[in-house]
Formats: C-alpha cells, structure tokens, sequence
C-alpha cells in the first residue's frame, strides 16, 4: 500500500489484507538498513486479528522514496504524518532497534494517538562505535557482514523466518545489502548515525502517555538487556526477555508474537 | 577494523541448521519420520496455514529433519534459504516451474547431464516452455539468445560431458542486464569447490544424490536462493511480484523482501507438484554433508593422480580435466575453481568400442553403475551403456567417442585405484586382436 507522506511515495505492507476502516491500528517500524519484510509475520497476525496494519518502509529504505531523514525526530514527525495520510486517528507503535528509538520519539511527540509502545531489540543511548561508524564509512559489505554475525545469536534458530528452509544469516545479509544498493548513497552509516545520535531518550520517555513494553533478546550483543534499564524505569514499562539475540524476529517469531500480545491483545 | 563473522565453512558444515533437540537433548539430529505435526489450538492451526507463524504443518511442504538439510545446504551456499526436493531432477524442475509458464523461455547451456536436456528439450517444451541451446563458451550466444519471455538463464558449473566451466560472473552479467536469474547446476562442484552466488549465479540447485549425500544410498535434491535478484524490479516475474490467486492473493515479493522466490517454491511448488524429500533421505545427507569439507579435498586429490597417471599412459588418447594445460577452459578453471575441478571427467581409450568394454569389464575396484559422486570409485562406458542406440557419426556429434570413458573417483587409496586402472588398460590392449 502506498500513501503520499510529505510529498513523498511511503509504502507500509498491509499484513496480507487490504487496507480498511477500523479502529485499531498497529504500526510495525523496522530498525537500519531494513525493512517491512522484517514483520511479515506479527503483521499478517494483527491483519488476521482485527487490527488495521502498517509495516513501512523508512524514507530511503525498500519502496518508500528518499531520501532518508536525517534523525529520530525526523523520523518520528514523519510516521506521523503517515498516519494523517492513512487516516489513522490512534494506533499502537511498534519498533525494532532503531525504528523503536522512532517509535519513542513519536509517542512522545503526540501521546494522544500512540496507544500503546512497544519497543523491540532496544537500548537508550543507542550509541553506535566509532570504530564501527568508521567500517560503515569505508566499508559498508564489511560493517555489514559484522553487524550480521553479531546480530545473530546461534545457528539453528527454530522455526526459522519466515519458515522452514530459511537461513537466518543469509536473509539478514541479504536484505542488508538489497537496502544498501538500492539506496542514495551510504545508507548503513546513515542509518548507524541516526542511531548513535539521537539524544531525546529520556526526555521524551518522560512524556509517553500511554503503557510502554520492552521486548528484549538475553543474547542481544548488539543492544545488550542491561542498556535499558534506565529507559525501563523512565517509561514504567514492562519487560519481556526472550533467549535471542538482537534479530529477535527471526530468531524468535512466536516468542516475540506472544510478548507483543502481552501489550498488544487482541 | 577487524570484527566477528560468520562461522567458517567447515564449521557450518557441522552446525548450521541444527542444535540439540530441546525434546529430549539429543546431539544428533533426529529423523522426523511423521507425516503431520499436532496443532496447539484451532487459533494456532490457522495461523499456521495463514503465514502467521513459522512452523510445520505437513511433512510435504516442510518436516524439522528436513528444514536442518536446507538450512545447512543454503549456509554453505551463502544463500538465504532452500527447498529440499524428491531428486536433482525435480530441484531443476522446480525452479523452472515458480518461474516460467506457458510461453516462457529458457535460455541453456547445450553441455547439460542428458536428464536435464531432456526436461528442457522435450518435456517441458509439451508445457509450452521453450529452450535454446547455446554453446557455454559462447558469451555472445547466451546474450543473443535471450528473448523477451526469458525467464532463466541455466548452466552446470562443469558441464556435462567436457567438464565446460561455466563462465558464472560472465553469463551472470548477461542475466542481470535482462532482469533474469542465472541458475547453475553445481552437482559436480558443491559449494566446497566453488559457490557460485560469490560469482555472480542467483539461484543454485544440486542433485543431493551425488557428492552432498556422497555414500550412494538415496535420491535427492536441493534449491537454493541468493535473495539477491530483485524479481519485482525485473518486471518479468509476475509469479512472484503479483496478487497469487492460489494464497488469498499473496504477492510474495512483499511477504519476503529476498526470500519471495522460495515462499512460491515451497507453498507453491512443494504444495502442488509434491515433489518433497523424505525426512529419512534429508537425515543420511545431512551425514555426508558434515564430512563434505574432508571428502572433497580427498575426491580432488585422488582426481588429480588418477588424471595424472591417465595423461600419460599410452592407451589413452585424451583426458578431459580442466586442471590440464590441454582442456579448453584451463585458464578459467584456475580462476573460477582454485580448489579444484571435482572428481568426475572422462577420458578417450585410443580403440574401438569391444576396448571398451573390455576396459570397463576388467576394473575391480570401480563399480560399473550410472551415478557419481559416490565415495566408490564408479566408472561407465557411455558407448555401450547411456549411448548404446547411437551410431559412431552419432556418438561424435554428441561429444563421445566409442572409447569414452567417464569415471567417478572415489576416495579409496588412489594407488589401488591406479593399479586397477592399468590393469584394465592392459585388457584393453589385448582386446585389439
């Protein structure tokens, strides 16, 4: 499905159902150098449980025009404005790593239409190496290829995504790259700064309305479980902890789905 | 800077797909050996069916033994994911089907293992699926031969009967530039010897039956995507990046950014055609997989002093091992396959056709059947076994002589093979009076 956001093409998966009147919406918003396809499964879920769906696409990112924006609060206003252009008056928020700093942010920006905040894979501050932002400069199949292997957890993670037969690593790789190369310019080291300097945390934890969830991976090497106790505590939220690493919709689609519907029933 | 990667290849070997069984923490993978899997809840069967979970549902379209072999197969790939089939045969056909129909075309190297070529010329042309045929070496052939209803471009990494190497990142480019797939056989290289998406190849099937497996007990195949092809972009593939009619008008390419071509495979291919591998046959693979990294470098090892010892016996007139200076693609072979050209190739016996037999009824040690890749040594004499219908004239036409003769190493002490071998050639000799 394509919505016309800030002049710009926005594309959002619809979780296999056309896109529909209703009250409750859910918005899946994918971490850097992803997109929709990293949702497919929880989104067919809700589709198929009573909730409008939205897995976009970031600007710059699969089928959403670029270029991409230049920082979480950008980001954030610009999920917003989607949901004006999709006519979604309130819907539940939910981000993986990256994509779950822009759901914070946009909750915080307008707590009266994010009714509920999960964020998945997550940690405040989302600091990034400089080491590794100097890889994604120079390198970017390099800090690719190290991202993967530190992104996943094992190398049997049942029943894999989206099904039998998947090589986890292989089709995170692989949509890293399809991303990169379709994208204006370096987009891994931007997406990694966008990360790395977002600073609003806290401050806009402290202004989140509605119940907020965590979802995290115990073997997350990437957004490590103890880097966002503070962010726990600033937003009062719950905490899920399932045995993953930081691809968490991959490695554990039924946990992750079961931790969801913690915050999320349907 | 320096940082973590994947497990290397003989580590995934070993691990990739599997851990220990939670059930019962077994080390080994199990066999699987049921047809159904019990649904936790009505909610949850049809999730299931929905593509809203992950999980299996019916051991056709996938079985936790069998999704090990895939999974495994693809992470030596380097590819996102895989289908096990019924045969090598049907992994080929499989590819073809999620991707090509009535009015369709596929353009092919003429160096095809005869089961191939019969598929491409004769049977699936009965569907409406035409091929051309080109000469691999033909660079400029494989580009003029590409239609707009191209669908697939389809090569063996060596081919069949000359052990052509296939020029991947070439032909790949020539793909590429018309938004097609290049699909490669890797049967007689697997990806120990070569990986053909490093080169270029978008999808790669095997006929799991030879060198995989490698002990000569089962049938079976293999699929494997590289997810790197952007079938939506390519605007050729309306199978794969339009509303599917068959599931509630899924498009794939939306469901799986890289992964869309297998989604149709399997809920598709496996669903309909059926052409599945038997979670029994996935498991004795999957040994013969984990022991894939030593056997390989035995085969090529064992190849090279057989050919060696070939090459300059006076009985023979020719041996066809792209390792030779003499083979015509030589020079790409040390590029392409640095670890080797496998263990499979043939050789000319300077005689008739009666030498022939005569070689091949005086070996001991090599079997006399039709497969390769075994870990016996096997031997065929295509003049009076595949080919036995045609003529000389025919025979030539084809690449065969009437003292061809094929031989799979296998990874007996290459000594007793070599003795094996001169004696037979001996027999031969004698044969000519």
């Amino acid at each position: 499905m394509k919505f016309d956001v800030q002049g710009r093409t926005a594309y959002a998966y619809t979780g296999g159902r056309p896109w529909g009147d209703g009250e409750r919406c859910v918005v899946f918003i994918h971490g850097a150098l992803n997109d929709h396809s990293v949702w497919t499964l929880l989104a067919r879920w809700y589709a198929h449980h009573g909730y409008r769906v939205l897995a976009i696409d970031q600007p710059g990112h699969g089928r959403s025009d670029g270029p991409p924006l230049a920082s979480v609060e950008a980001l954030a206003d610009w999920v917003l404005a989607l949901l004006d252009a999709a006519g979604v008056a309130s819907a539940h928020l939910v981000g993986h790593s990256m994509g779950s700093l822009i759901a914070l942010e946009a909750a915080s920006r307008a707590p009266g239409r994010v009714a509920g905040l999960v964020m998945v894979g997550t940690a405040y501050p989302m600091k990034v190496s400089d080491a590794l932002l100097g890889t994604a400069r120079d390198d970017p199949a390099r800090a690719i290829a190290m991202v993967n292997a530190f992104s996943h957890s094992g190398l049997a993670s049942k029943p894999s995504y989206p099904g039998p037969g998947a090589w986890l690593r292989g089709g995170s790789s692989a949509l890293m790259h399809r991303i990169q190369e379709g994208a204006e310019g370096n987009l891994f080291e931007h997406d990694f700064r966008v990360c790395d300097a977002y600073a609003n945390g806290l401050e806009a934890a402290a202004r989140v309305a509605c119940p907020a969830h965590l979802v995290v991976g115990t073997r997350d090497a990437m957004t490590p479980p103890k880097a966002t106790k503070e962010l726990a505590a600033a937003l009062r939220a719950t905490v899920s902890r399932i045995v993953s690493g930081h691809a968490l919709m991959q490695e554990a689609p039924d946990a992750v789905l079961n931790a969801v519907r913690q915050a999320i029933s349907a | 800077m320096p940082g973590p990667s994947d497990p290397s290849f003989d580590t995934l070997a070993l691990h990739a797909g599997a851990a220990p069984d939670p059930a019962t923490g077994a080390r080994a993978t199990p066999i699987h050996l049921t047809t159904s899997f019990v649904f936790e809840s009505s909610e949850h069967a049809a999730s299931l069916f929905n593509m809203e979970r992950a999980g299996h549902v019916y051991s056709r379209i996938s079985n936790p033994t069998t999704a090990v072999f895939e999974e495994r197969v693809a992470a030596l790939e380097g590819g996102v994911g895989a289908v096990a089939t019924a045969s090598g045969q049907a992994a080929l056909h499989l590819a073809v089907a999620t991707i090509a129909g009535a009015g369709s075309h596929i353009v092919a190297s003429a160096a095809l293992y005869g089961g191939s070529h019969n598929l491409l010329s004769y049977t699936l042309s009965r569907f409406g699926i035409e091929t051309t045929f080109v000469k691999p070496r033909d660079i400029d052939a494989w580009r003029a031969a590409i239609r707009p209803n191209t669908r697939l471009l389809f090569g063996e990494s060596l081919g069949n009967p000359g052990l052509d190497v296939l020029d991947i990142p070439r032909v790949s480019a020539i793909a590429h530039e018309a938004g097609v797939p290049l699909l490669v056989d890797a049967t007689f290289t697997t990806p120990w010897l070569q990986q053909p998406f490093k080169l270029g190849a978008d999808l790669v099937f095997h006929s799991a039956t030879k060198f995989l497996s490698g002990h000569g007990t089962v049938v079976g195949g293999v699929l494997v995507d590289s997810g790197r092809l952007d079938w939506e972009r390519s605007g050729r593939f309306p199978e794969l990046s339009a509303p599917y009619a068959g599931f509630h008008g899924m498009v794939f390419t939306e469901e799986s950014t890289v992964g869309a071509f297998l989604l149709r495979a399997r809920r598709e291919g496996l669903r309909d055609f059926g052409a599945c591998m038997s979670p029994h046959t996935a498991w004795l693979i999957l040994q013969g997989l984990e022991t894939l990294p030593l056997r390989m470098e035995r085969h090529v090892a064992n190849a090279r002093k057989v050919v060696r010892f070939l090459a300059e016996h006076p009985m023979v007139a020719q041996v066809g091992y792209p390792e030779l200076e003499s083979h015509p693609d030589h020079a790409l072979a040390k590029t392409l396959l640095p670890r080797g050209c496998g263990s499979v190739f043939s050789f000319d016996l300077r005689g008739s056709r009666a030498q022939g037999v005569a070689f091949i009824e005086a070996l001991q040690l090599f079997s006399h059947l039709a497969n390769v890749g075994d870990c016996r040594s096997l031997v065929i004499h295509p003049a009076s076994t595949t080919h036995f219908r045609m003529d000389d004239a025919a025979l030539a036409a084809a690449g065969i002589g009437p003292g061809t003769i094929r031989l799979s190493i296998g990874l007996e002490d290459a000594d007793d093979l070599i003795v094996d071998l001169k004696s037979a050639l001996k027999a031969a000799e004698r044969a000519a009076a």
